[in-house]
C-alpha cells in the first residue's frame, strides 16, 4: 500500500510542471535586510535567529508569577490550561502528559512560542531577557538544566531535551521522474 | 400490500436491507415512487398566505431562510480564552459536497485577527535569492487556480478514542472537516520570483493572529500544489478562514494551513515549531512519537441518518453521507446495515474529485429492527478505512491526532439513532 501512496504522490507532480511553468507578474518588492529582520521571529532548533540576551530561573520566575500563572498553574502545574512541568514516565501510558519536560524535542521551542505566542493575552510584550528567563524557569522547573544556569543564544540551542531521542520524521520526500 | 410488494421486489444487494444502488439510477425513480411510505399531508387545494401578497425586495447580500437558522456549528472555547478552540461544521445538516462558508469549521489558536487588506503584506525570505515582499493587491494580480478540496483538522474525530462512545451528532463528532471551492495564486509562482536556492528543502508558513501560528512545510509541497489561497466559495474568504490570504495544503492537516499568513522563511530543516513538536505530533504505543504526518487518511461518515437524529418507522430511507482521502482520490464506499457482516457498494455524486468531498448514497429499507450503519471508504491508492478496533489496536490509547476509523451508528427499535462502538 505505502507504494502505491507513493506512485500517487509522484503522480501528482505532474502539477508541479503545471504550476511552475506560469509566470507570475512579477510584483513582489525587495525586502530589506532591516524589514526582514523586523518581521522575522522564529528560532530554528539550532538557535539561528535566538537574539542578544540572556536569563536564569529566579528572574523566570518572577516573570512568571506576574504573568503566566493564572493560566498554567503554580510551578507549571497546569490548568485551567496546559502542563508545563512533569509527566516524566508517563509516555507509554494510556493517559500520557505531554509537558516542556516529558515530551518536548527542543528547548529552543520554548523560546520560540513564548516569543511568538505567549503571554496569551500580550504576545510580544516580552523582552529577549525575560523571554530568555522564562525559558530557563521552565527548563530549570523540569529538571533539565542547573538553576543557576544562563540561557542565551549560545546555551540554550546546546540543551538536550530528555525527549529529544524518541521522535521520528514520518514525513517521505516523493521521487521525483 | 402494493407497497409491500413493490418493495420486496428491489434487489437487496447486502444483509439487513441494503438495496441496489441502481434505485436511484435510471429506471429505479418509478419503484423508489411505488416504494415510499412517506404521505402527503391531507390538505385540501389550498393557497397559501405567501401566495396572496408580493414577497420581499432584493438585497444586496443574501442570507438564509429564517427558518434554516437553527442550522449551526457546534463551538468549543478553550477555557480561560475567548476565541481559542475550534467549531464543528454541522455535518448532518448538510448536503451535496461543498461546505456553506458560514458553517465552515474553525480551529483557531488565539482568536480571528481583524486585518486591514491594504495594510497586510506577504514576506518571503530566508533562503532565496531576492527576499521580496506582496501586497494584496499584487497577489490580486496573480494567476490564480481554483480547486474543490476538502479541510479537516488532524484533531478531528478525537473524541471517538474515548472508551465509552461519546454520544453527539455526526457534526459533533466528525465536524472538524468541511469542503470548500478554494482559489488563489499557486505558491511555486511566488517562490520562483523569489528564487529558492537548493538548500531550501522546506519552508516555515506563519500566521498574522495573535499565536503567530507556524508550521514547516516540505519544499516538495509548496512547489507541488500549495495555494495561497484568497477566495472560498467564490468570495473573498472570511475572517475565520484566514482573510485576507491563507495558506492551503490540499490533503494536508488543517493547521498547516496556516490562516492570515504573513510570512514564508525558506529553510533547510524544519523549524521544530510547538505545532509541530509538542502538539500535532503522533504518540506511540512505544512511547516513541510520529513528527510530520502530513496527509489525512482515508474518511466517511454516514450524515444520514446520523447520531441525535431519529428515523420515523420503517420504511425506504437513503442513507447518504460524504468520503474523502488526503491521499487522492476516493474509489468507493461501501455500506453495511448489519454491524459490518455484510457490504454493498453505494452510488457516488458524479466523478470523485481529487482530495475532495464524495457524497454516496445507498437505498435502505429499514424493517424497523435494530440496526447497526457502517460506512467503509476506500481511496485510489487502495488504502481501506479501518475498523475501530483494528486503528486502537495499531495506534493505541495515547493517539490523538488523525482518527479515521469506520463510524457505526446505531438504530434502534424506536428509530433512535447513536454512536456505538462494534
Amino acid at each position: 500500500m505505502f507504494d502505491r501512496r507513493l506512485a500517487a504522490a509522484a503522480a501528482s507532480f505532474a502539477w508541479l510542471a503545471c504550476a511552475a511553468a506560469q509566470e507570475g507578474p512579477g510584483l513582489g518588492v525587495p525586502a530589506t535586510p532591516e524589514q526582514v529582520a523586523g518581521w522575522d521571529v522564529s528560532i530554528g532548533p539550532d538557535g539561528a535567529g535566538l537574539p542578544p540576551g540572556s536569563g536564569t530561573a529566579a528572574a523566570g520566575k518572577t516573570v512568571y508569577e506576574a504573568k503566566c500563572v493564572a493560566c498554567h498553574g503554580v510551578d507549571g502545574a497546569g490548568r485551567p490550561n496546559d502542563q508545563l512541568v512533569g509527566g516524566q514516565g508517563t509516555l507509554k501510558e494510556a493517559a500520557p502528559i505531554r509537558t516542556i519536560g516529558s515530551y518536548w524535542p527542543y528547548a529552543t521551542t520554548v523560546f520560540d512560542y513564548v516569543r511568538r505566542a505567549m503571554p496569551y493575552v500580550t504576545p510580544h510584550s516580552l523582552t529577549p531577557d525575560e523571554t530568555y528567563a522564562l525559558t530557563a524557569y521552565l527548563l530549570a522547573l523540569n529538571g533539565v538544566i542547573e538553576q543557576n544556569a544562563v540561557m542565551d543564544a549560545t546555551t540554550l540551542p546546546k540543551v538536550v531535551m530528555p525527549n529529544r531521542a524518541n521522535f521520528d520524521s514520518a514525513y517521505r520526500e516523493p521521487r521525483r521522474r | 400490500m402494493t407497497n409491500r410488494n413493490s418493495l420486496d421486489s428491489l434487489e437487496q444487494v447486502a444483509g439487513n436491507g441494503l438495496l441496489h444502488r441502481r434505485l436511484f439510477l435510471q429506471g429505479g425513480a418509478a419503484a423508489l415512487a411505488g416504494a415510499t411510505l412517506l404521505t402527503a399531508r391531507a390538505a385540501p387545494p389550498d393557497v397559501p398566505a405567501w401566495m396572496k401578497t408580493p414577497g420581499t425586495p432584493m438585497r444586496a447580500y443574501g442570507e438564509r431562510s429564517p427558518h434554516e437558522a437553527k442550522v449551526l456549528r457546534t463551538v468549543n472555547t478553550t477555557p480561560s480564552t475567548t476565541g481559542t478552540g475550534g467549531s464543528r461544521t454541522p455535518l448532518e445538516a448538510l448536503e451535496g459536497i461543498i461546505t456553506p462558508s458560514s458553517l465552515h469549521f474553525e480551529r483557531h489558536h488565539s482568536g480571528v485577527p481583524d486585518i486591514d487588506p491594504a495594510q497586510h503584506q506577504v514576506l518571503i525570505h530566508g533562503l532565496v535569492e531576492r527576499p521580496l515582499i506582496f501586497s494584496m493587491d499584487a497577489l490580486a494580480r496573480y494567476p490564480m487556480v481554483s480547486r474543490i478540496q476538502f479541510l479537516e483538522c488532524s484533531g478531528n474525530s478525537g473524541a471517538l478514542n474515548n472508551a465509552e462512545p461519546p454520544q453527539q451528532t455526526a457534526g459533533g463528532l466528525h465536524g472538524l472537516v468541511s469542503c470548500s471551492d478554494w482559489a488563489g495564486v499557486p505558491l511555486a509562482v511566488l517562490l520562483d520570483e523569489a528564487g529558492v536556492k537548493p538548500e531550501g528543502k522546506w519552508l516555515l508558513a506563519e500566521g498574522g493572529d495573535a499565536a503567530s501560528m507556524s508550521r514547516s512545510v516540505p519544499m516538495a509541497k509548496a512547489m507541488d500544489d500549495a495555494m495561497l489561497a484568497l477566495y472560498q466559495n467564490g468570495e473573498h474568504l472570511r475572517p475565520e478562514q484566514g482573510y485576507p490570504v491563507r495558506l492551503f495544503l490540499p490533503g494536508y492537516e488543517g493547521n498547516m494551513n496556516v490562516k492570515w499568513l504573513r510570512r514564508i522563511k525558506v529553510t533547510a530543516e524544519p523549524t521544530m515549531t510547538k505545532d509541530e513538536t509538542s502538539k500535532y505530533s503522533d504518540l506511540q504505543p512505544s512511547g516513541r512519537a510520529k513528527l510530520f504526518t502530513f496527509p489525512m487518511e482515508v474518511k466517511s461518515v454516514i450524515t444520514s441518518p446520523s447520531g441525535m437524529q431519529t428515523m420515523q418507522g420503517a420504511g425506504l430511507y437513503q442513507i447518504s453521507g460524504v468520503a474523502w482521502s488526503g491521499f487522492g482520490r476516493i474509489r468507493r464506499v461501501e455500506i453495511s446495515a448489519d454491524g459490518g457482516k455484510s457490504f454493498a457498494q453505494a452510488a457516488l455524486d458524479g466523478a470523485p474529485l481529487p482530495l475532495a468531498f464524495t457524497r454516496f448514497r445507498m437505498p435502505w429499507r429499514w424493517d424497523g429492527s435494530p440496526s447497526v450503519l457502517m460506512s467503509r471508504a476506500v481511496d485510489e491508492t487502495g488504502a481501506v478505512q479501518p475498523t475501530r478496533a483494528a486503528l486502537m489496536a495499531a495506534r493505541g490509547a495515547q493517539f490523538r491526532y488523525h482518527y479515521n476509523a469506520i463510524q457505526s451508528w446505531s438504530v434502534a427499535a424506536g428509530g433512535a439513532v447513536s454512536n456505538v462502538y462494534v
